[in-house]
């Protein structure tokens, strides 16, 4: 995990509370729609950071191999990631919506090493690099921000402002909210709920791709690489309240500062410590998440 | 309008309806009376396609409404408001309106039809941002049968209106149930509330454990000392 | 055929087994069966009760770390280090353990929270490199050649093979005299409904904390004899979210509800990634000079795939279905 966040480390405090919060977007962008899946489906998909990673892939072998624009490869991967979400739902938890949670759960984890055989087979082990940099921006002579950072960090604030507009105006959006306070009578309501559990898959799928395509700027990918992010976009969805969209906005900078400001003070893993040990204690306070509304 | 043939249905290995049949015809209110288990709301189910029929016929102005998948049965002017209420709590009230004209078809009516309910139930528009869940017993049962009338439906489904609320609560139930008939339209509801049910419909019919035993106006039903005898307890 | 019989049988061909000559890597194939059988034992004593912990790599980690750095640093006997690793996962399990239970922490938010714990531990392991090697792994000094009791460590697998399959006898015994208690009662009334069985005065916490902590124990000492055995230990191989998820897959795959079902799930998972390692190679195919296929993937694919079908047409496991189809054929002989 240590490529993952090496570029935060710095002698400048502030500069360290600032890639905090920057890395708060990739990781708000991560979680987003694992959220969204788990607010409407119910079901945790471990699998998703391997979906990610699978973007990564696309993305790159749209760029590098292909030989394609870096934004119509990221598109690419975008339609990649939400054909695999529509199919993780269509193939397997289409079929264990009424298993006990821990079972749709584990199915995922099954889909994580399938995703992880498919990554290997297709692109082997060795870490593979984009060789894209946006460069950064020097705020002053020490302090440098990096600009993939700045973007990802807008980019998940308009999918969060988009991603809100689009649930609380249109029909769609209030089904995707009703469907997961009641299930069972979205059918008096005509609304066709397999269809909609697809269409909610592929959109969590798409915002995957999404959050590959800014992952594959700063990282190199490789078939494991989902295991180095996804426990931590987990324990940000769960804290922030399982689908909650704005909680688990909120959760991730929780998260990222903990990580910065720990690898600040220490080790960069201490970061992590620091955050799941953080992440287990606020369980035990508010185990409905942290930014969880009382119901 | 509605017309069911030798209905059988259940859950799984238990049957709870056998042979059922009874029609609905136009602008008419309809009850269907009996005790608790009788399978009053397994039959609401069987129709609104919450439940597949194992055996016999359902039609809507005779098409049939088993040969469609369930959620277009509300598109065939087929409204149901479900037992318990079943609102969406955390969404506000108009939100839960505008669920009840999901269907695409329906959609360019949503003003219309929301000024209908506002009128029909002035308290929901002053209480239309309100989460749903924090609505009184009444008031919610005034959000779900606005939200079923949101499709502007040929015939309304009730089951047990009535159920869970207090006293002076199911007395402004009943009114909502005669303002409602007032519009004109065609309403079937199950109760067990049985001398209010009988005083606001034409006809009804008793259901004992998943079969009909009786049928007559509610007028005749409201003397035979047999109603009198099992469900008003006189 | 006698089911007595049978076991006397099977337990004659195990014991005698390394002198039915089959060679070095079989011998080796069977001890890792063995050891990795114990620690799914392990966590299907408490599995098999709905608690289903996604954190089992931490408490493997412990066992395997704790003895070798015990030996390594301080030269401490594994025979004091294993039961103090021990003694480090109950009270670990307690720490995670107790808050869990009290604040009614249940489902997949058990399992969240649990993977958070081998997430910190793999962490900590790392962040801690300069004494445990991080990433890179670690390994127990070896005292010299040949086999030394008092360091539990030996050239001969012959008699590391007795040492595991004595361990998993006794893993398989536990099973049993926790299938045949009282908890079990308790704990089977706990998943159904928490409320009525505290109503019923069931002790929850306690008696969850119990099955949780001896499982835990059990997977502690799977990792120290891991460590033993291979002599290399790593976050990655017993450690971590990969080990976790590994070690709940397979007692899914063999069977959550029957006490051979992690043992048997330990033989196929681990004899299908054998076998696919063997047949299919570790070798890129390529079909032009551009299109390759990298054959070592090969396996994790067969393996996710084959956890799906389970979870969706077997839940039960491989020992759970074969017992199921035995008993509904018993049931209609009775009938006819």
């Amino acid at each position: 995990m240590a490529e993952f966040t090496e570029a935060l480390f710095s002698i400048f405090f502030v500069e360290t509370l600032i890639n905090g919060l920057l890395l708060g977007g990739v990781l708000a962008l991560l979680s987003l729609g694992l959220n969204l899946i788990f607010g409407v489906i119910d079901v945790v998909w471990i699998c998703y950071a391997e979906i990610i990673m699978l973007g990564m892939y696309t993305i790159y072998f749209l760029h590098v191999d292909g030989g394609m624009p870096l934004i119509a490869a990221a598109a690419g991967g975008v339609g990649v990631t939400a054909l695999l979400g529509w199919l993780t739902h269509r193939l397997v938890i289409g079929y264990l919506l009424d298993a006990a949670p821990i079972n749709q759960l584990l199915a995922t984890g099954g889909l994580l090493f399938f995703f992880q055989g498919l990554a290997m087979v297709a692109f082997g082990i060795e870490f593979r690099n984009l060789g894209v940099s946006l460069g950064s921006l020097a705020l002053s002579e020490d302090i440098y921000l990096s600009w993939t950072r700045l973007l990802s960090f807008a980019i998940a604030a308009g999918v969060v402002i988009v991603l809100f507009q689009f649930l609380s105006r249109s029909y769609l959006g209030a089904a995707i909210r009703a469907i997961s306070q009641d299930r069972e009578i979205m059918v008096l309501m005509g609304v066709n709920t397999k269809k909609l559990y697809l269409l909610t898959s592929a959109i969590g799928g798409g915002l995957a791709g999404l959050a590959a395509a800014l992952l594959a700027m700063q990282y190199d990918v490789h078939p494991f690489i989902g295991l180095s992010f996804g426990p931590i976009t987990f324990m940000v969805c769960v804290m922030g309240g399982l689908g909650n969209m704005v909680g688990g906005f909120l959760a991730a900078f929780v998260f990222s500062e903990l990580i910065t400001i720990g690898g600040y003070f220490a080790e960069l893993e201490w970061g992590y410590v620091l955050a799941f040990g953080f992440f287990i204690a606020a369980m035990f306070i508010r185990p409905e998440g942290l930014f969880a509304r009382k119901s | 309008m509605l017309t069911l043939r030798h209905v059988n249905a259940g859950y799984g290995d238990f049957q709870a309806l056998f042979d059922v049949s009874l029609d609905v015809n136009a602008g008419e209110a309809v009850a269907v009376i009996g005790p608790n288990g009788a399978g009053k709301s397994t039959l609401m189910r069987v129709i609104s396609g919450l439940i597949p029929a194992v055996a016999g016929s359902i039609e809507m102005e005779g098409t049939s409404v088993l040969d469609a998948p369930p959620y277009e049965i509300v598109g065939m002017g087929v409204a149901h408001v479900p037992e318990n209420r079943r609102l969406f709590p955390r969404m506000s009230v108009e939100d839960n309106l505008r669920m009840g004209c999901y269907l695409p078809k329906f959609r360019a009516r949503f003003e219309e039809r929301k000024r209908f309910v506002y009128e029909l139930f002035p308290r929901m528009q002053e209480r239309r941002d309100q989460l749903a869940g924090t609505l009184s017993g009444g008031e919610q049962q005034m959000c779900a049968i606005g939200r079923a009338l949101m499709s502007d439906p040929k015939i309304l489904l009730m089951d047990e209106p009535s159920a869970g609320l207090a006293p002076v609560i199911v007395q402004q139930v009943f009114e909502l149930i005669d303002r409602i008939r007032a519009e004109g339209l065609t309403v079937l509801i199950v109760e067990q509330n049985v001398k209010q049910v009988l005083r606001v419909v034409d006809r009804a019919y008793v259901l004992e454990s998943g079969s009909l035993h009786m049928e007559g106006t509610a007028d005749e039903l409201l003397q035979s000392p047999e109603i009198q005898k099992s469900f008003m307890g006189m | 055929m006698n089911s007595k019989l049978l076991v006397a049988i099977v337990a004659a061909v195990l014991v005698a087994l390394p002198f039915l000559g089959i060679g070095p890597y079989p011998l080796h194939l069977v001890i890792v069966i063995l050891i990795w059988s114990f620690a799914y034992t392990g966590w299907s004593v408490m599995g098999r009760f709905g608690l289903v912990s996604l954190g089992h790599g931490a408490f493997m980690a412990v066992g395997g770390y704790v003895t070798a750095l015990l030996w390594n640093e301080v030269g401490l006997t594994p025979w004091i280090g294993i039961p103090v690793a021990m003694a480090c996962a109950a009270g670990l399990a307690v720490l995670i353990g107790y808050p869990c239970f009290r604040f009614r922490i249940i489902g997949h938010y058990f399992a969240l929270v649990t993977l958070a714990l081998s997430e910190v531990v793999r962490q900590i392991i790392i962040a801690t490199r300069d004494t445990t090697g991080g990433s890179l792994g670690y390994t127990p000094e070896r005292f010299g050649d040949g086999w030394s009791i008092v360091a539990f460590q030996s050239d001969d697998r012959m008699m590391f093979y007795y040492v595991a399959l004595f361990f998993w006898m006794v893993g398989l015994v536990i099973w049993r005299l926790v299938d045949r208690s009282m908890s079990r009662y308790a704990l089977e009334a706990i998943w159904e409904d928490e409320d009525a069985a505290a109503a019923v005065g069931v002790q929850v916490t306690k008696e969850k904390l119990k099955v949780t902590v001896l499982s835990a124990v059990m997977t502690a000492f799977a990792g120290a004899m891991y460590c033993q055995y291979q002599m290399f230990i790593s976050p990655d191989t017993i450690g971590g979210v990969g080990i976790s998820l590994q070690i709940v897959f397979a007692v899914v795959v063999g069977g959550i509800y029957s006490m051979l079902g992690p043992t048997i799930g330990a033989v196929i998972t681990i004899l299908l990634a054998e076998v696919l390692r063997i047949w299919i190679g570790t070798e890129a195919i390529c079909l032009t000079d551009k299109i390759c296929f990298n054959a070592a993937g090969v396996p994790l694919l067969v393996y996710g795939i084959m956890l799906i079908l389970f979870i969706i047409f077997l839940p039960k496991g491989v020992v759970g279905a074969v017992i199921d189809k035995w008993q509904g054929r018993g049931k209609r002989a009775e009938q006819s």
